[in-house]
């Protein structure tokens, strides 16, 4: 299940007492709850499902794959760093 | 392998289970061609009617060349959108389909169903619009016909038009005529069209610059006629996408597509759309762009060709013809697998899963 | 798009391929929970691109196709009322229920729309306080947090024209049904990357420790999901059985408290039918009593439903990754996504509507033959 995309936060508000976000998703851009990521700053990358930011991105966790692909000079070094 | 069509024809279970006219049946994929096959080619019992090219190309001499006649009709929510309106829609159109068989497109017809309680405002700027746009195309409006109906029973306005133009003698592009090691070539970017009206469509809206790509192609056409005669076929890949025009190659010609997805030139803000609501680009419409099939020898040059004329800035080589898989229309993926791209059986909707 | 896009690298993936062909020295079957995860494989080819000793079966993890048909059927009533906008996912609109679907409601003038949040069919309450405004709240766990603040504002801004048709279902219970049945089939798992968004990971620690089944947390793109594979293979092949957390960019071990708070002030779990399978005690969510005004079950009398399932569908096997669709007989025959028979041709996350939609029903004479290269 589900289609979440990450986005970046540009603007926050509130609408009904909800805390709104505009968030860009390359190019385009959607009013998306924030309620659910309420210390999310502008810039910051949110997942969305559904219109609703579920949880913050976190950059240095998104480069760990990266990192260890690029320091694998054969398979054998191909070591998955424990969790 | 058998054609496509085969597979999905060939089932034992008794009729379809549509018995009123649903969404999915304008939707220009297989509910839209099982239409076709079912209702209305039988009906008209004519040859070329059944060829199904983009245009009629009469059997009727002309000075210069053979006549060749099309009409198309419009329906679209919301009437105006970024990038046009339905009556550029309207003229584009019906300009495109002859344009992409090589026809000079001259006269069009515009019947309108117009909604009772329409805004006469509203009518104006479509036909404003229009007007416009025959201006670029260099065809003329000479006949029409108005019709209203009481409220609620249009949305709006629908538009019919019609349109004649003269194909020259020895011009013969088809939709049969592709030939294995052919190579198949995009006018620019794919899915504009469909996702700015998505940006506006009730329950769906978001923010783009994303505009329609609307736009007449005859000159296009000409420019590229005049570098490459040798041109196989061209298609506009309006509903149903790059898809449904890549399947109908497959299927015209007997033969197989490859699709280098790698190549395929999508905007940025296009894929970002279609990632938010889960849809495929292959299967978002075009108005105002083109495929081609022209043998390899030729694809340098039409590319060049095509790239000096502003709308073919962003033309690219997608894809091959092959004998192998006949019908069927494979894609290397951006990773290095391969699927295969069906043609889609209605609507594409938005998903969450 | 950042986030994504560096997630379809291909000699990324390329290179972890090749590191799950270098580990794997046996056979082993590994299934993915998510339909999104489906999807990506089918999609990428990711599957074909994998050493033929790893095989990939497909779980339970579209909740559009595991949707009761029971469930549909009540949709398909609620929406033909004249006095209901019914608003739905996009989905939605395709799954037959025991008499056609709602697309062809909406032919028939049923005032069906598509909605991308569902806030969105709360607003359409307040804008149209004269109709009675039904949601179809559907999902698994990654759904609930929307579908619950979609409640939650309802009752907050006093909306008595807004319910919802509850049919959530969750995923640990699906698979401990899968793992505790006895011709299960599969050694190791990749986790829904979503769900855990949510929830977190700790359901699924007591999974892997009670059935021995290594569980690596997933995310959706192809390097994600091949990953993930490396991940469980090399768990499989040292013997060992715990839960990894491969799309840590998303996933906290706690999840999200305050989605989670929502939805438990919300829902209450209960006994949830799965198309296809049958009922999972515990396994789904309802409306807790303090919202049950908003209950659309309860506001509106369904009469008595007649639900009947098709005889040929093998949607039970394939969700619990026994069958693949292309060893169906109705598949791409009788079942194709224009006419789904059942629960995983109906939905384009389902395993049968993924492997139609990408047209490996065209290869059943042909295996392999056509996509790897």
């Amino acid at each position: 299940m589900c289609l979440g995309i990450p986005g970046k936060v540009i603007e926050t508000y509130q609408e009904n007492d909800l805390l709104m976000a505009k968030v860009d998703f390359g190019g385009v851009r959607k009013r998306v709850c924030l309620a659910y990521v309420p210390d999310a700053v502008v810039g910051e990358y949110v997942i969305v499902h559904v219109g609703f930011a579920l949880q913050k991105l976190d950059e240095a966790e998104a480069q760990r794959v990266f990192a260890f692909l690029a320091a694998a000079d054969s398979l054998d070094e191909l070591q998955v760093p424990s969790p | 392998m058998a054609p496509l069509a085969d597979s999905f024809g060939a089932c034992p279970v008794p009729k379809s289970r549509y018995d009123h006219i649903t969404l999915g049946h304008g939707s220009g994929g297989r509910l839209s061609a099982d239409l076709l096959r079912s209702i209305f080619l039988p009906a008209f019992d004519s040859s070329v009617l059944a060829s199904l090219e983009d245009q009629a190309t009469l059997p009727f001499d002309v000075r210069g060349g053979r006549l060749a006649f099309t009409t198309d009709a419009f329906v679209v929510r919301p009437l105006f959108f970024p990038g046009g309106d339905i009556g550029r829609l309207a003229v584009c159109g019906t300009v495109n389909d002859l344009a992409v068989g090589g026809v000079r497109p001259l006269f069009l017809s515009a019947a309108f169903i117009l909604e009772e309680g329409l805004p006469l405002a509203d009518l104006e700027r479509i036909v404003r619009s229009m007007r416009q746009s025959c201006a670029e195309a260099g065809v003329e409006l000479v006949a029409g016909d108005t019709k209203v109906v009481d409220r609620g029973k249009g949305d709006k306005v629908f538009i019919a038009t019609s349109g004649i133009g003269i194909v020259p003698e020895g011009r013969n592009l088809s939709i049969h005529a592709a030939q294995p090691g052919d190579r198949i070539l995009v006018s620019g970017t794919l899915g504009d069209h469909g996702v700015a009206i998505m940006s506006v469509r009730e329950g769906l809206e978001f923010e783009t610059v994303l505009e329609s790509d609307c736009a007449p192609l005859a000159d296009l056409t000409r420019v590229m006629l005049e570098a490459c005669p040798a041109i196989r076929c061209m298609r506009d890949p309006t509903r149903g996408g790059l898809s449904s025009a890549l399947n109908e190659l497959a299927v015209g010609s007997n033969v197989g597509v490859e699709l280098d997805e790698n190549a395929t030139p999508i905007r940025d803000e296009v894929r970002a759309a279609c990632e938010m609501l889960g849809l495929d680009p292959y299967y978002v419409a075009n108005e105002g762009k083109l495929i081609a099939v022209v043998p390899a020898a030729d694809a340098d040059g039409l590319l060049t060709a095509m790239r000096g004329h502003p709308l073919g800035r962003s033309a690219a080589a997608i894809g091959t013809v092959v004998s192998d898989h006949p019908g069927m229309v494979i894609a290397n993926s951006p990773i290095g697998g391969r699927r295969v791209v069906m043609m889609i059986a209605g609507e594409q909707l938005p998903r969450i899963c | 798009m950042k986030y994504v896009d560096e997630y379809r690298d291909g000699p990324a993936a390329r290179k972890l391929v090749d590191a799950i062909a270098a580990a794997a020295t046996r056979p082993w079957t590994i299934m993915e929970v998510c339909g999104g995860q489906t999807h990506a494989i089918v999609r990428y080819g990711l599957d074909r691109m994998l050493p033929a000793t790893i095989e990939l079966v497909h779980g339970p993890g579209c909740p559009v196709c595991v949707t009761a048909l029971e469930a549909i059927d009540k949709a398909h009533t609620l929406a033909a009322r004249p006095d209901v906008i019914f608003c739905s996912f996009g989905d939605m609109l395709r799954v037959p229920g025991s008499q056609g679907d709602l697309l062809q409601l909406k032919a028939q003038g049923a005032d069906v729309r598509v909605v991308y949040s569902p806030l969105d069919a709360v607003h359409l309450a307040a804008a149209h306080p004269q109709r009675q405004v039904i949601f179809f709240a559907i999902g698994f766990e990654t759904t609930a947090p929307a579908n619950a603040m979609a409640v939650a504002q309802a009752q907050r801004r006093g909306l008595t024209n807004f319910s919802v048709l509850v049919s959530h279902v969750l995923v640990p219970p699906a698979i401990a049904a899968i793992l505790g049945s006895p011709d299960n089939r599969v050694q190791g798992f990749l986790g829904p990357g979503h769900v855990c968004t949510v929830m977190g990971t700790n359901e699924y620690e007591a999974l892997a420790r009670s059935f021995g089944v290594p569980i690596v947390i997933a995310g959706f793109e192809p390097v994600d999901m091949l990953e993930g594979i490396l991940r469980v293979v090399r768990q499989l092949e040292a013997g060992r059985a715990e839960v990894e957390n491969a799309y840590s960019r998303a996933v906290r071990p706690e999840g999200s408290p305050p989605a989670k708070a929502l939805i438990d002030s919300v829902f209450e779990v209960c006994d949830r039918p799965w198309r296809g399978i049958g009922t999972i005690p515990q396994s789904g969510y309802r409306l807790r009593e303090t919202y049950r005004d908003y209950d659309a079950e309860r506001r509106f009398d369904l009469g008595h439903l007649h639900t009947e399932e098709s005889s040929l569908c093998i949607s039970g096997a394939i969700l619990r990754g026994l069958k693949k669709p292309h060893e169906c007989p109705a598949f791409g025959k009788q079942c194709t996504p224009q006419n789904p028979l059942g629960a995983t041709m109906v939905s384009s996350e389902g395993a049968c509507a993924a492997y139609a939609l990408y047209g490996r029903h065209l290869e059943v004479s042909s295996p392999n033959a056509l996509l790897r290269r």
